[in-house]
């Protein structure tokens, strides 16, 4: 700084000349990542109250009389190879070929809904069994944390695919490339927190 | 109050007409009140034909300026709910004595100390407080706008959207009885099985989501927005705050929205997560939305300490005094915000070790609060202060948070907690800081920065007549609070037994009639101001002899802010410039890149209150409505790829050549 | 902003902070892409790191509970590791490091949430509860 104040030769610019060029969107991405930051606290909330009440089962069923876990293995790798199918997704944007980012993402989106089906299979088999979300501590959060995260899905699924409606309309343009990408940093933060999901509430609840 | 078990219609769900309130003279005569003052407002806006004005340049704008005002007009608005709130309740405690049951019944007294929480902190410091960060910040920093604008619009219409729904409970059916956060198994569907809670529940989910976005929107602004050559350590201390607050309303308002969601799930699906059977824990409850609730604490003062940083060396007319440690002082503060939470509820019962842990931190948290304070007082020393209105403000806030902070201290204490817990001795603590802190704070930040929002200084007269009516009025309202605390006095009673404390409640209620001959002072000083404007006029955009970058530009600042983008070389980037012969340029425009206007945020926020209302009333057809309408609302939105227009240069070079006519004929000497 | 007229603006004053300068220096800072190679490694290893904990489970291993859930539990830690490197493209440098500045803040305010909220319902309930309820169901 000193350096500066005393130099009064030196001719010192208050401002540009010409109008800096701000990329469109520059924030976009950094943005989005606080975003998935903040919902991530989100998850926190989720995985400590069922940390707290998790073992509450009031009398009632108890993970190892509830969890299938080949079920859970089918669902945790259709959401893995979504994640990779979106990678290629985005490998082939990065080609430029529009179509194959296309069929990419449609597979993804398909990845998605099987997911979800599985896991709206999964909760109606619980429910039929008596085991609602009203039942215990312990089922209401495992049917909120379970459940927040597949409403997730939902959300990133219906978001995929009106993506694909305007890629489809106006190609892989600036927009729609940053949109892209936001979506896949979605997409692979879900499946960071099904991590989470499958290791604390399935895998530990089976083992406790 | 509570209607047990009014059949649900599919079309109005439980509303009927019996939650109209026709029944209590109080609210039929507000009513009344509200209805005549609203008509006026809106026959007169009819009359002159404003509609399409506001519209136009205010409802759909995404600059950030005409946002940050709007906020503030918000919270201007909600203050005076909030505050009749206060004042309803010191009348109330002042006559229920000796067998007197006041003038308010219990449950409408319920319904109103809870209202005057949750609206002083969510609807009246929140709007303010963001409001104040969105004009100022991107002055600050040499940007032309916000990161993401429409963002900006959207997040003020849900912050406005949840206050509405707080008004409407106001006058259909009721609002919650719970005090302002809510707890369980109080707030459960049993204790609370009517309209309240949820009112409560749904106001703050959708202004939430207006408060979360605005923080990631400042957040992304302070990090990539800066002008050229802003380092991290050349920001205004104020963006500095801004910054700290925006990363803790990221980092703690989604906690708010999952405990709210939890307790929600609660009482519409019947889960157990706060119940206190089948293994529900209500103590999880408190737990959890106390890890919001500290945070928000310095989310609301953090960026007063910034608007005292500024006013301090603005008016001692010196570089304010340990950059550097103010800077440490709010980081440090804005992670130790995170440690303290349990202090809330050392008396739930967790134990030595826990509330000796809790107890610590929490008085750690003092010592970079503490510095803070010594760095304001050496910024004044040996300074030639002006003790104009915002620099009165920030004497006054010295005084006034010093003792609230070494009541905060002694509440620390686990031990003494347990006396005090709960008593008024707490209200008063919690009051004198914000009170003294945020509003004192907003006060110095409205007179310091009003010139450079509207280009006219602020009458100082009234100004003078609000300040003392407020700093004097808040020590008869608080003061006798204290000592009533100290005899063992607990907060939210309605009729109290011991005639001897009725003097106490009288100079209290004193205060607040006091209290409210300064909003009163403050309102006519706004419009004595206005009608004066020409006489207290300011041409040269830096009335106060300022520091900082916003006071470079015209006031009120052009709609793209600086014809070019400020390079900046010191923190104190305005001073710097004015030191060195700065000449403003006068030719060389280029168009200008500026984000175009829409009106998606206002119809989201009416679709959000559309949804709220039908989840409050169990009218679940507009419920399901307003939910697809919202869906299909954000994702016709995406499909517009055209939200920017240019400012084209001569519209700059016209712009800038009016304010060099107008420096050229205020210029005194 | 151009690489060309921040330099000059940094003419004028010593060098500025690195975070600042880093992310005035990439005009479009293209986030990372990642190749087919990356997202096959990343891939695989998630595939590993998922069988693993699964088989550990549902395999009769003879392992005591207790080391079985310490294995998948830091199982589970370094593949969300590989999700953040791999799949999200995590690194110091994105976005002038405030990417993984706001993770690293994330990360504590986590972890001070989720260990702070088990401490404290745990001596809530160990202080709180009625002795019986604890054990003996309703």
């Amino acid at each position: 700084m000193s350096a500066v104040t005393h130099g009064v030769a030196d001719p010192v610019r208050f401002h540009l000349a010409e109008e800096p060029h701000h990329p469109d969107g520059g924030s976009t991405m950094l943005g989005f990542w606080i975003y998935l930051m903040s919902d991530c606290l989100i998850f926190a909330i989720l995985f400590a109250s069922y940390g707290v009440i998790g073992g509450n089962y009031a009398a009632g069923p108890a993970p190892k009389d509830l969890f299938e876990l080949p079920l859970v293995a089918v669902n945790t790798s259709f959401l893995l190879l979504s994640s990779i199918t979106y990678g290629f997704a985005m490998l082939e944007m990065a080609r430029n070929r529009q179509g194959a980012t296309l069929a990419w993402l449609a597979v993804t989106g398909l990845f998605g809904l099987g997911f979800l089906s599985i896991e709206l299979y999964e909760f109606a088999h619980l429910i039929a069994e008596g085991a609602t979300p009203q039942r215990s501590g312990f089922l209401s959060a495992f049917f909120t944390l379970v459940g927040t995260h597949g409403l997730h899905v939902t959300f990133g699924t219906i978001w995929l695919v009106t993506l694909m409606v305007q890629v489809s309309r106006h190609g892989l343009i600036e927009a729609n490339r940053r949109r892209l990408m936001c979506l896949s940093m979605f997409w692979h933060f879900l499946d960071v927190i099904w991590i989470g999901v499958f290791t604390f509430v399935y895998l530990l609840g089976v083992l406790r | 109050m509570t209607e047990p078990s009014i059949p649900i219609s599919p079309i109005f769900g439980r509303l009927t007409l019996a939650a109209l309130p026709l029944h209590e003279p109080i609210l039929v005569v507000t009513f009344i009140a509200v209805a005549l003052g609203g008509a006026a407002v809106v026959g007169a806006l009819t009359y002159f034909r404003l509609w399409g004005y506001l519209w136009r340049e205010w409802f759909t704008s995404v600059d950030h300026k005409k946002i940050g005002i709007m906020y503030m007009v918000l919270g201007l608005v909600m203050l005076l709910r909030g505050f009749s709130d206060a004042l309803m309740m010191r009348l109330q405690q002042a006559i229920a004595f000796g067998g007197s049951d006041g003038y308010l019944p219990a449950h409408h007294y319920d319904q109103v100390f809870t209202a005057h929480g949750v609206i002083m902190i969510f609807f009246v410091a929140m709007p303010f407080v963001t409001g104040l960060m969105n004009y100022v910040v991107p002055l600050q920093i040499g940007a032309r706008d916000v990161s993401f604008p429409f963002l900006n619009n959207f997040s003020f219409w849900m912050t406005t959207a949840g206050a509405i729904i707080v008004m409407m409970s106001l006058f259909i059916g009721e609002f919650a009885q719970t005090g302002w956060l809510a707890f369980p198994p109080l707030s459960g569907l049993g204790a609370s099985p009517y309209v309240g809670v949820d009112y409560y529940i749904w106001a703050l989910q959708v202004a939430g989501v207006g408060t979360t976005l605005s923080g990631i929107n400042l957040v992304c602004t302070i990090i990539k927005m800066r002008a050229p050559g802003m380092s991290l350590m050349k920001m205004p201390v104020f963006t500095w705050t801004s910054l700290c607050t925006n990363i803790l309303i990221v980092a703690s308002f989604p906690v708010l929205t999952a405990v709210l969601a939890l307790l929600g799930l609660d009482r519409y699906v019947g889960t157990n997560f706060f119940t206190n059977d089948f293994g529900g824990n209500p103590m999880m409850y408190v737990n959890l939305i106390w890890i919001w609730g500290h945070p928000e604490v310095y989310i609301l003062i953090l960026p007063l300490f910034g608007v005292f940083s500024e006013v301090t060396a603005t008016f001692s007319g010196k570089k304010l005094f340990g950059y550097t440690s103010m800077v440490y002082a709010t980081v440090v503060i804005t992670i130790l915000s995170y440690l303290v939470w349990l202090h809330h509820f050392f008396t739930m019962g967790s134990g030595a070790s826990v509330n000796s842990f809790f107890g610590i931190t929490t008085m750690i948290i003092s010592i970079p609060t503490g510095a803070k304070i010594f760095n304001w007082l050496f910024t004044m020393y040996r300074g030639r202060i002006r003790f104009e209105l915002p620099m009165m403000w920030t004497v006054a806030f010295m005084l006034t948070f010093v003792i609230g902070g070494m009541t905060g201290v002694l509440l620390a204490v686990p031990p003494a907690d347990f006396v005090l817990h709960n008593s008024l001795f707490l209200i008063a603590h919690f009051h004198n800081v914000i009170i003294g802190g945020v509003l004192f704070g907003l006060f110095a930040a409205i007179a310091y920065w009003w010139p450079k929002a509207f280009g006219f200084k602020l009458d100082p007269f009234w100004g003078h007549v609000s300040f003392w009516c407020w700093v004097v009025g808040f020590w008869f309202a608080f003061a006798p609070l204290y000592v009533l605390g100290l005899m063992g006095v607990t907060r939210r009673m309605r009729v109290f037994d011991d005639p001897s404390l009725q003097i106490w409640f009288v100079i209290a209620a004193f205060g607040a009639v006091l209290i409210a001959c300064g909003i009163a002072a403050f309102l006519i000083q706004i419009a004595v101001s206005i009608l004066r404007r020409d006489s207290l006029r300011d041409e040269t955009g830096d009335p106060w002899g300022g520091r900082t970058l916003e006071w470079a530009t015209s006031s009120p600042p052009p709609d793209y802010n600086f014809a070019f983008t400020p390079v900046i070389h010191d923190n104190d980037a305005w001073a710097d410039m004015k030191k060195r012969g700065y000449e403003r340029p006068l030719t060389g425009f280029r168009p200008i890149h500026m984000p175009a206007n829409t009106g998606t945020g206002v119809i989201l926020s009416g679709l959000s209150i559309g949804l709220a209302f039908g989840l409050i009333w169990y009218i679940w057809w507009l419920a399901g409505l307003s939910f697809l309408g919202i869906l299909a609302v954000s994702i016709a939105h995406t499909f517009n790829y055209h939200r920017d227009f240019h400012i084209p240069a001569d519209e700059v070079s016209r712009t800038e050549a009016e304010r060099t006519a107008r420096l050229a004929a205020g210029v005194p000497a | 902003m151009s690489a060309a007229t921040t330099h000059e603006a940094n003419q004028g004053g010593r060098h500025d902070h690195p975070g600042h300068g880093e992310h005035a220096n990439h005009g479009h800072d293209e986030p990372a892409h990642g190749t087919l190679g990356s997202y096959l490694w990343g891939f695989g290893l998630s595939v590993l790191l998922t069988a693993i904990p699964f088989a550990l489970v549902m395999a009769d291993t003879g392992l005591s509970a207790r080391l079985v859930g310490f294995l998948i539990v830091a199982l589970a830690a370094v593949q969300v590791v590989v999700h953040m490197i791999f799949f999200l493209h995590m690194n110091p440098r994105s976005e002038g490091g405030w990417t993984a500045l706001a993770l690293v803040f994330t990360l504590i305010v986590v972890v001070i949430t989720l260990s702070g909220t088990l401490w404290v319902m745990y001596h809530l309930n160990a202080n709180m509860m009625p002795v019986h309820s604890m054990s003996d169901g309703l």
